[in-house]
């Protein structure tokens, strides 16, 4: 008599078009400009970083200030297999994941030990704690760095195959094997962070999130789970880490380990894009991309007036861009909730 | 029986919050815990779930030691509980509360616990609110949604906390008659409650709690006769 279904007639559109997307967005590059690709390559990448960040925060309760970390251990790790190893860049990618994973095991060790902001809080110091390690590594430029060697970047397995099917430059089919790279990454974030909430997991990550007592009180696992979305998060984020800095081929502690770039941008996109949605991180990505290229001429005023919107939306729009949009057109492209059906039920969401 | 303390107690620092408590329960009972506020009532419950371990003594459930075991794993043996402060997830619909204990408590498929769910959202009255978010929802149905959700886990013992507490008089009577049905059909009930005629109206025996000692147990109107309790509980010169 009674019926559970998570069916929306948005879901439906979203489940014809994305393969078309896909295929679209990997066709793009054959009448795309390299500063094209580029841009889409950031987009791709900081919406990865999003809704890894969203996953945490905004269905796992989890916090985090330290990304960074992960971004920027995934990324030298992907170095030392090249320089240290004199594996192929895209093959040492994974490395990137593994150490990102590697170091989550600490990190959460210590930081699951704090609640609210003294676990933000935490999670922040021990990526310091990590990037002045980094810097001590003098095989790969200690502080101020080092570059992907010139015979690495010139072999980068599959470029020669771009470069043949384009008619493209090495550094341009580096971009274009980097931007392909990042959207196989983003679908497969997107796609299995959409699969998680769909499964009973992802009732149990909203129960935890909301609370964590309750949660153990009708049989979740909360320890086990929040180590489990903490250690999945970890090791995207340190893919995702280990691509952007194969792209520039150029790496830094500073700029590999920027809690601005990597953890203050990327919550700032959730934040204004809608916070425990699919959809928000997108929304907001694509804002932050069309801010940062309208203000990129204006230096610190850019990050003030970052800071500002994202003060505003937090007050008048607390469930972000996307939420405003949902809540008028109760429009949910990504649709998880269950919803009861059968006699005597009323509305609700 | 289906649950045994023996000299349970438990402290934080020099405070003792449950000393030597040792009660038996058989199952299908009624059991009341009254006491004034900061008797250790609640701490008792969080002790029985496993949300607090106890420092000396033993608890059974079903005959099995569960004094070390997570409250998940006490869940899962049938232990079922709803808090003093209606804690939903507010987050999620009224059904996907529902949803969660079944399936986590119970660790069954989402598919196979719908119907179970939609019958326990009848009998508390909250079918018509079932795609509602939590966090929306008022006092009484928070607190209705606190029991619909400790059933969910399919519970043998189902433990209440102050589960009438700020009702009006006529919806704490819609909620001792659902209590009494749970009841009847065999659920052990241990229930924590200041409202004393709807506790009277449903459970066997009474158990006083004061300072973390059990002070009295027995029929409920050999306890509110005796000297002790209304000189403790009732703040009563005798």
């Amino acid at each position: 008599m009674y019926r559970m279904t998570t069916h929306t007639r948005a879901g439906a559109v979203t489940a014809i078009s994305a393969p078309i997307f896909i295929v679209a967005a990997l066709a793009l590059p054959a009448v795309a400009s390299r500063g094209v690709v580029q841009d889409l390559f950031f987009i791709l990448t900081m919406l990865t970083l999003a809704q890894i960040w969203n996953l945490l925060a905004g269905y796992g309760g989890l916090v985090s200030v330290g990304q960074q970390a992960f971004v920027g251990i995934g990324a030298y790790a992907m170095f030392a297999g090249v320089i240290l190893l004199g594996w192929n860049p895209v093959l040492a990618i994974p490395l990137g994941g593994l150490a990102a994973l590697v170091l989550a095991v600490p990190t959460a060790f210590f930081a699951f030990r704090l609640q609210g902001a003294y676990f933000a809080i935490g999670t922040w110091v021990i990526a310091e704690v990590t990037r002045l390690l980094v810097a001590q590594w003098k095989a790969l430029g200690g502080g101020t760095g080092t570059s992907l060697p010139r015979e690495a970047t010139s072999s980068i397995l599959g470029t020669d195959a771009i470069r043949t099917l384009f008619g493209l430059r090495e550094a341009a089919a580096r971009d274009v094997l980097a931007y392909w790279l990042a959207l196989a990454l983003v679908v497969a974030v997107t796609g299995g962070i959409y699969w998680l909430l769909r499964s009973r997991l992802g009732l149990a990550l909203a129960a935890v999130r909301d609370n964590v007592d309750a949660a153990q009180s009708v049989g979740v696992d909360t320890g086990r789970l929040r180590w489990a979305v903490f250690l999945i998060a970890a090791a995207a984020t340190g893919l995702t880490g280990a691509l952007v800095f194969l792209q520039t081929a150029r790496i830094s502690p500073g700029a590999a380990f920027a809690v601005t770039d990597w953890t203050a941008n990327v919550i700032f996109i959730v934040v204004i894009g809608g916070i425990g949605t699919i959809e928000g991180p997108i929304l907001g990505v694509l804002v932050f991309f069309a801010l940062r290229s309208a203000l990129a001429d204006y230096g610190s005023w850019y990050l003030m007036t970052l800071g500002l919107i994202a003060v505003v939306v937090m007050l008048f729009a607390p469930k972000g861009l996307w939420g405003l949009i949902a809540s008028r057109n109760g429009l949910h492209l990504f649709p998880a909730r269950r919803r009861l059906t059968g006699p005597k039920i009323e509305g609700g969401i | 029986m289906i649950l045994r303390l023996e000299n349970v107690s438990k402290s934080f620092g020099a405070l003792k919050v449950a000393d030597s408590v040792t009660v038996s329960v058989p199952r299908g009972e009624a059991l009341g815990i009254i006491g004034p506020n900061g008797a250790g009532k609640s701490t008792l419950f969080n002790l029985i779930t496993g949300n607090l371990f106890a420092n000396e003594g033993r608890i059974e459930f079903l005959g099995r030691d569960v004094t070390r075991a997570p409250a998940m794993e006490r869940v899962r043996m049938g232990v079922g509980r709803s808090f003093q402060i209606p804690q939903p997830f507010e987050g999620l619909t009224v059904f996907e509360n529902l949803l969660t204990a079944a399936a986590f408590g119970r660790g069954g498929r989402e598919a196979e616990m719908v119907d179970d769910c939609a019958r326990i959202l009848e009998e508390t009255e909250l079918l018509r609110k079932a795609n509602f978010v939590a966090g929306s929802l008022s006092l009484l149905d928070r607190k209705r949604l606190e029991l619909a959700r400790a059933l969910a886990t399919g519970p043998e013992l189902l433990l209440l906390d102050e589960i009438a507490g700020g009702l009006t008089e006529g919806e704490c009577k819609a909620l001792v008659a659902t209590i009494r049905a749970i009841h009847a059909r065999g659920t052990t009930i241990i229930w924590i409650e200041h409202v004393l005629h709807a506790l009277t109206s449903v459970v066997e025996r009474l158990l006083v709690l004061d300072f973390g000692r059990v002070i009295g147990i027995g029929a409920p109107d050999e306890i509110m006769a005796s000297k002790a309790v209304r000189e403790i509980y009732l703040g009563l010169e005798v």
